[in-house]
């Protein structure tokens, strides 16, 4: 998956993440969480599969967490990544 | 059984995870109206997430998936039959030939993700004067055809009569929708109380509804849960009575009788009928604990 355009999905509701997409040369990831001491190894893991999964090799992906659960991570980075191969600025 | 089916807005993660410990009966992800057209694609991803990742017990799981005009429909069919949605609740249905088409999306999307065929059951949500009008023919247009629901607050719109607390209005097409779908041979439920902290109201609307013979009733709002299962609970005293018809008329049977006489009043299989009916809320509201067997009533 090519990531063509800075794109967004998510809320900064509890329960929920915001994530925000932008092309680049490198691989960025940024996380921001209340819980990013217990689980920030384990949601960095888990964006970095879903990366995998979709080929995304480059581009920056910053999120700010609100104690989402996987499912939840998994996807707000899926909706945002499809906004982002589509040109959907969003 | 299914008497209480709440909305969960598709695109409200914290309420998806509500739902997890919410004691409804059916859980109902939406993705048509409350959902934002520009969000539409995040919410059936994340119901789809929440589907094939989630424990929701035993509950059962629907989808209201967008309108059959709309092009987010076949999308919607695409992603959550797959993750493990057991039953879809179509909007506004009117059309036979929508279901029709419907079912043929529903054959293709179960084919490819390895379902058995036919295993996606369809709940269609009456709530146009077409759709009432057409109730009947619209519940037989499909073998997935399990369930019609009533949608009181667009169908008031389409008529353009206003939605009073007792429910005037709608008594015709509650009463037509219970009558198609006895018909048809299938469950029917109830539109939606729509004031959210009225939990009196809603469980008198609730009583209304089963009195007039629906199975369960669609909820907007946690807070309707325990009235709407209050309504479902029969007395002790019903269920009783009840148990003690199937009992008579388990015994009339093994001696070849069709009918029996319990305490002056005739018992037969309509009767029958209407006992099991009361047992099996019983079961639902916990009051027999599975300790009592349909059949045996023991």
């Amino acid at each position: 998956m090519k990531l063509l355009n800075h794109a967004k999905a998510g809320t900064l509701e509890s329960g929920d993440v915001f994530i925000t997409v932008t092309p680049g040369e490198e691989l960025l990831i940024r996380l921001d969480s209340p819980v990013k001491q217990q689980f920030g190894d384990a949601i960095m893991d888990l964006v970095r599969k879903v990366l995998e999964e979709q080929e995304v090799t480059s581009g920056t992906i910053e999120l700010s967490d609100q104690g989402a659960l996987d499912c939840t991570i998994r996807a707000r980075l899926m909706t945002a990544l499809e906004r982002a191969s589509k040109g959907d600025v969003s | 059984m299914k008497r209480s089916l709440l909305f969960i807005p598709g695109n409200r993660p914290n309420m998806i995870q509500n739902g997890l410990v919410l004691p409804a009966d059916a859980l109902i992800f939406d993705l048509e109206d409350s959902v934002l057209e520009e969000e539409k694609d995040a919410a059936r991803t994340l119901v789809a997430s929440a589907l094939s990742s989630l424990d929701f017990g035993s509950k059962a799981l629907v989808v209201r998936m967008n309108d059959m005009s709309s092009p987010h429909a076949l999308k919607d069919i695409q992603a959550v039959v797959q993750a493990g949605c057991e039953s879809i609740l179509l909007p506004k249905t009117e059309h036979a030939h929508d279901i029709s088409e419907l079912d043929r999306w529903l054959d293709t999307v179960e084919q490819e993700a390895g379902i058995p065929t036919g295993s996606t059951s369809l709940i269609l949500l009456i709530e146009t004067a077409l759709g009432v009008e057409k109730a009947y023919e619209l519940a037989k247009a499909s073998k997935r055809v399990k369930a019609l629901a009533l949608g009181a607050e667009d169908l008031a719109a389409n008529l353009g009569c206003e939605r009073t607390g007792e429910g005037t209005e709608i008594l015709y097409s509650r009463t037509r929708l219970v009558i198609a779908a006895r018909a048809a041979g299938v469950e029917v439920f109830d539109t939606p109380f729509t004031d959210a902290y009225d939990e009196g109201g809603c469980f008198l609307d609730t009583v209304f509804a089963k009195k007039l013979g629906f199975d369960g009733k669609l909820c907007i709002s946690p807070h309707h849960l325990a009235p709407i299962h209050k309504a479902f609970t029969p007395s002790q005293e019903a269920l009783e009575n009840a148990l003690e018809v199937q009992q008579a008329m388990q015994e009339a049977q093994r001696e070849g009788r069709g009918a029996v006489a319990l305490r002056g009043r005739m018992i037969d299989m309509p009767v029958l009928k209407q006992a099991k009916r009361v047992i099996q809320w019983a079961k639902a509201s916990g009051m027999l604990k599975g300790e009592v067997d349909d059949e045996s009533g023991q």
